[in-house]
């Protein structure tokens, strides 16, 4: 079966101690740079059925939720009502009365442990400024106190009974007045620190800083023949899984503490709880059952710390569900950001310079604050070709609900603000935008610098892009919205249509860093059970995992046998993040599954009297030289247990991966735009992706039909209303609107394969990319319908048509703006003059004058 | 107090406090298919049929379900005998984290006993009150007209074979 190529390694081996009579090989396995290619797929590649999807649509499958425990204690915890305030006293004498009530634990009840709740790998480069308890509220819906009880009713009515005395401290909401001298500092604690050497400065509120620069953007500048400055303001949101965080403790016949919770990071859950609980890894053991979506809010250690303290402190089970509005309020979000980009361009198309500026908002924890903005750059910036790059990125903390993980991780909101600025570069110089992005978006073997520049709190690796099908996704995607007919023919009536796209790049785990990995082992009527640390969170990883087995393997998906992410029971696995388990742990069912293949034809050679390299597999026979001679795999297994030289055929696995290669995509949208009302109607939607080889192409396509519309939904409803005081306003499915299936624009999808020789038969990532498009896409689109840039989505009804009227104010403004039409492309028509549609006087294309331009 | 009630076409008799939710009745009856979304009507994790009409029973009374006939989806079929309807989420890929499929099932199987023809308009309107934030509903829009398709062809089939 496929040879891997071994990394090459400048590290010599250590001298053999003196003992040593030979030189042995290192138990450390290397993980190969390259996979092989086989010359046809028998499972992978193929829409084979999704292993639990028949238990799921039973409901035989089991969520936290559903199984029933005896004696189970209800929790509940109060939020604060202030974002931000110290807790004078806390008196819980009255709620501890309420009958039912078991146990109240305040700050005073716990030991102060500052950690963070970001699930990611040790040490995280997430600041430690959360506590289980503390004696401090930061944002509304921190936690004050937290109850136990035998009923939920009891549990809420003791929560209305706790006396608490606040001194409410003044509170910062603008993340770009954060830093301010006289702003609240939120972090004012003594403890609050980063695990790795990283900028932190929490005195000021700022939890984090990135700046890198390629080549000289001044010197960029001078040779654009325009500059575009333009700020931009990606919005808060939340993931809404369908099944809101649910955790479940209880003691198990050793008095360990298990954990059966809604987590995307099972392994990082029991380190930060058994840090969080002061206790050791050992007593705790986590299970993932059957989870309800976690787009990033579930790799977050949320409720495990809570539950395994009701648990160990009562010695009861407990469970603890949160209610849809704490999943709005105080569970994660996504860090909604300001982003400025200046950007210069030449009038044949070339991109001289790209200065990107961001403030995110973390709110009141630093949850993946760093990563999160680094990754705006590093999955953004490389797209296209430019000289001269420079990347300034600072988080902040305010009082408003935490960031975290979310789908997308930072390219969504980067994407929006460059894909945007790509227009508005295309418009200025009177390029069509798609032709624009031709002429510059990276191709296979080319590299960019910002891959090393930025990488996750350390330094990235550098890498040449080895498959790339963005080209293929383009123009696909231009005939399946029939661009060259449509674009810029807005129409006269009052509904106006507009057509916009936009070009998207992701990655494939993390690399050097994200470690998966996979145990088989061999049942005697050959069959498999393969043990994954991975989690499927609903994306269908188990399914893909055993398909990448069973081809490697050479028996059929049926055979294979999956249960993933019990810390006990499976093998580490960082969880599902980072666009990472099928790229990476993929990787790692490869080398375990090689191992097992050839200890059965070893035994299958034995068996035939046949040399074992003659062996082949096939379907689950092996055969010998010429298909004279044939064992199964049952037989091979049960020779294996009971006849000669008795063993168990199995093995174990890990890869962590060099690379992280981009999947690309490609995304179309056509609106109609009611200039009287400024409705905005997505009529259809195309999206290309290139994720390499589609394992599951279904599963794959399914993938990208979720991203899309969840995409679709935060660009045009979803949206965090808050009040003055920082609390949000509409945390219900009532006023915060996610789409269903009476909102869906026409909306196709395809795939684009490619080869990426790094990645588990050719695969790249596919789950994160498509949720960056629509921000872009449906921005362009309204800008090519009615003229106006709306910068501050989502783009609603109110926003639209207030632009479109500040549009027809300025329009003497526009009279002496420069020579910005002069169009250098035979193809370039654009939608509207160019700059008359530009309202903020910040975003006029004009020639480069750099000097006097200061940075704010 | 006592609520009588069938369900999945058997015969119940629960002790249920006065002000219980259905959910958490059907849920301690052992019907886990029944799912918390939002716990205010507004995703459809939780619905159930009640006398053929889909419901959410995270806003029904459970005393409000005297003498009524309860369909949740266990009572649709199994993983040996699926109901036409599960095995098409199955075979469309409408199913990934599958926490909406039971509310959705049940959405579409009022469907089609009140239509066996729906266009898919028909089906975007009565699978619109259940969220699913996974699939991007495409899947399972087709998986519906599919299940209405081959229930057609068997209910012709069993007629033919009369
Ligand atoms: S849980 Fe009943 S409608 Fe959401
Ligand atoms: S499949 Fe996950 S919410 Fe629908």
């Amino acid at each position: 079966m496929a040879k891997t190529l071994k990394k090459e390694t400048s590290k010599k081996a250590a001298p053999a101690a003196k003992v040593a009579a030979a030189p042995s090989i290192s138990p450390i396995p290397e993980s190969p740079l390259v996979f092989e290619r086989p010359d046809k797929f028998n499972q992978v590649n193929h829409s084979l059925t999704k292993v639990d999807s028949m238990g799921l649509v039973c409901a035989q499958q089991k969520y936290v939720a559903d199984l029933d425990m005896q004696g189970l204690l209800h929790i509940k915890v109060l939020g604060s009502p202030h974002a931000h305030a110290v807790i004078k006293s806390i008196d819980v004498k009255e709620a501890e009365k309420i009958p039912g009530v078991v146990a109240v634990f305040t700050y005073k009840d716990v030991p102060r442990v500052v950690r963070t709740t970001a699930g990611q790998g040790f040490p995280e480069p997430s600041p430690y400024d959360t506590c289980l308890l503390d004696s401090k509220v930061r944002f509304v819906g921190d936690r004050v106190a937290v109850v136990a009880a035998e009923t939920p009713e009891a549990a809420a009515e003791a929560c209305t009974k706790i006396k608490v005395q606040y001194q409410v401290l003044k509170a910062v909401f603008d993340p770009e007045r954060a830093r301010d001298k006289d702003a609240p500092v939120i972090h004012d604690e003594k403890d609050c620190r980063v695990p790795i050497p990283i900028f932190y400065d929490p005195k000021h509120n700022h939890c984090s800083h990135v700046e890198t620069a390629v080549g000289d953007v001044k010197k960029g500048f001078k040779q654009a023949d325009y500059v575009l400055e333009k700020t931009y303001y990606p919005h808060y949101a939340q993931h809404c899984p369908i099944e809101p965080h649910i955790c479940m403790a209880y003691l198990d016949e050793n008095d360990r503490l298990v954990l059966r919770t809604s987590t995307q990071v099972p392994f990082h859950a029991r380190r930060i709880t058994a840090q969080t609980l002061g206790i050791p890894v050992k007593k705790i053991r986590v299970i993932k059952p059957r989870i309800g979506g976690g787009f990033g809010t579930k790799q977050e250690v949320l409720l495990e710390d809570v539950c395994g303290l009701v648990t160990l402190k009562t010695r009861r089970p407990c469970i603890w569900a949160l209610t849809r509005a704490e999943e709005f309020m105080a569970a994660r979000t996504r860090h909604p950001m300001v982003i400025t980009i200046q950007s210069g361009v030449k009038k044949n198309g070339a991109i001289t310079a790209i200065s990107m500026r961001i403030i995110s908002n973390t709110g009141a924890y630093g949850s993946h604050a760093l990563t999160v903005l680094s990754n705006c750059g590093s999955k953004v910036l490389p797209l296209y070709r430019a000289e001269n790059i420079e990347f300034i990125g600072d988080t902040v903390y305010t009082n408003l609900p935490v960031g975290g993980a979310y789908r997308g991780y930072g390219a969504t909101q980067a994407a929006f603000a460059m894909e945007c600025q790509m227009d508005e570069m295309a418009e200025a110089i009177g390029m069509d935008p798609i032709k624009f992005r031709q002429l510059n978006h990276i191709k296979e073997g080319e590299s960019s610098p910002i891959f090393k520049a930025l990488g996750e709190g350390r330094e990235g690796v550098d890498m040449a892009i080895g498959s790339c099908g963005l080209s293929k996704c383009i123009t696909e995607g231009m005939k399946r919205i029939d661009w060259a007919k449509k674009y810029g023919k807005p129409g006269t009536g009052s509904k106006r249509r507009g057509l916009g796209m936009c070009c998207l790049m992701q990655g494939s785990s993390i690399p050097e860093i994200d470690m998966g990995a996979v145990f088989i082992k061999m049942n005697e009527d050959g069959s498999f059970n393969m043990l994954l640390g991975a989690t499927d969170l609903g994306t269908g990883s188990d399914t893909v995992l055993a398909q990448i087995a069973a081809e490697t393997i050479g028996c059929k998906l049926e055979e294979m046998i999956v249960y993933s992410s019990d810390t006990d029971m499976t093998p580490f696995d960082v969880g599902a993040y980072a666009s990472s388990t099928t790229y990476l742990t993929g990787g790692a069912v490869i080398n375990c599954a090689k191992k097992v293949r050839e200890q059965i034809e070893a035994v299958a050679a034995s068996m035939m009297g046949e040399d074992m390299k003659n062996v082949t597999i096939e379907n689950g026979v092996c055969y010998g030289k010429g298909r004279k001679n044939k064992v199964t795999f049952g037989q091979v297994c049960n020779y294996a247990m009971y006849e000669h030289k008795q063993f168990q055929i199995g093995a174990i696995g890990s890869h962590i991966s060099h690379a992280s290669p981009p999947p690309f995509s490609a995304h179309f949208a056509e609106v109609e735009v009611d200039t009287e009302t400024g409705e905005v109607k997505l009529l259809k939607y195309v999206a290309g992706v290139d994720c390499g080889t589609a394992i599951n192409p279904q599963l794959a396509d399914g993938q990208t039909q979720g991203a899309c519309m969840n995409g679709i939904s935060f660009a045009l409803t979803e949206e965090y209303i808050f009040d003055e005081n920082g609390r949000m306003l509409n945390p219900n499915f009532g006023n915060y609107k996610i789409w269903s299936t009476k909102d869906m624009p026409e909306l196709e999808t395809f795939l684009v394969p490619t080869y990426e020789k790094t990645g588990p038969y050719g695969a790249k990532s596919v789950s994160e990319i498509s949720i960056n498009g629509a921000l872009p896409a449906i921005g362009n689109a309204i800008k090519n319908a009615v003229g106006v840039r709306i910068t501050r989505p989502p783009f609603t009804a109110e926003k639209v048509l207030t632009a479109m009227k500040e549009l027809v104010k300025p329009a003497k403004a526009a009279a002496k703006e420069p020579k910005a039409k002069a169009g250098v492309s035979k193809a370039a028509k654009p939608a509207k003059p160019a700059v008359k549609a530009e309202k903020p006087a910040k975003a006029t294309a004009k020639k480069a004058t750099v000097a006097g331009k200061k940075k704010k | 107090m006592k609520l009588n009630t069938r369900i999945n076409g058997k015969e119940y008799c629960l002790e249920i406090k006065p002000n219980a939710m259905l959910i958490d009745v059907l849920r301690q009856a052992g019907f886990k298919g029944v799912k918390f979304g939002c716990g205010e009507g507004s995703c459809g994790a939780c619905a159930v049929m009640i006398n053929g009409r889909p419901r959410n029973s995270c806003i029904t009374l459970a005393g409000a379900a005297e003498g009524v006939e309860i369909l949740t989806v266990e009572g649709l079929g199994n993983p040996e005998k699926p109901h036409v309807l599960q095995q098409a989420f199955v075979d469309s890929g409408s199913t990934q984290c599958g926490y909406c499929n039971p509310g959705s099932l049940i959405a579409a199987k009022a469907l089609l006993d009140s239509n066996p023809n729906p266009t898919a308009e028909d089906v975007k309107d009565a699978l619109d009150g259940n969220l699913c934030r996974c699939t991007g509903y495409v899947k399972r829009i087709d998986a519906v007209l599919q299940a209405a398709e081959a229930s057609k062809k068997t209910r012709k089939s069993t007629r033919g074979k009369k």
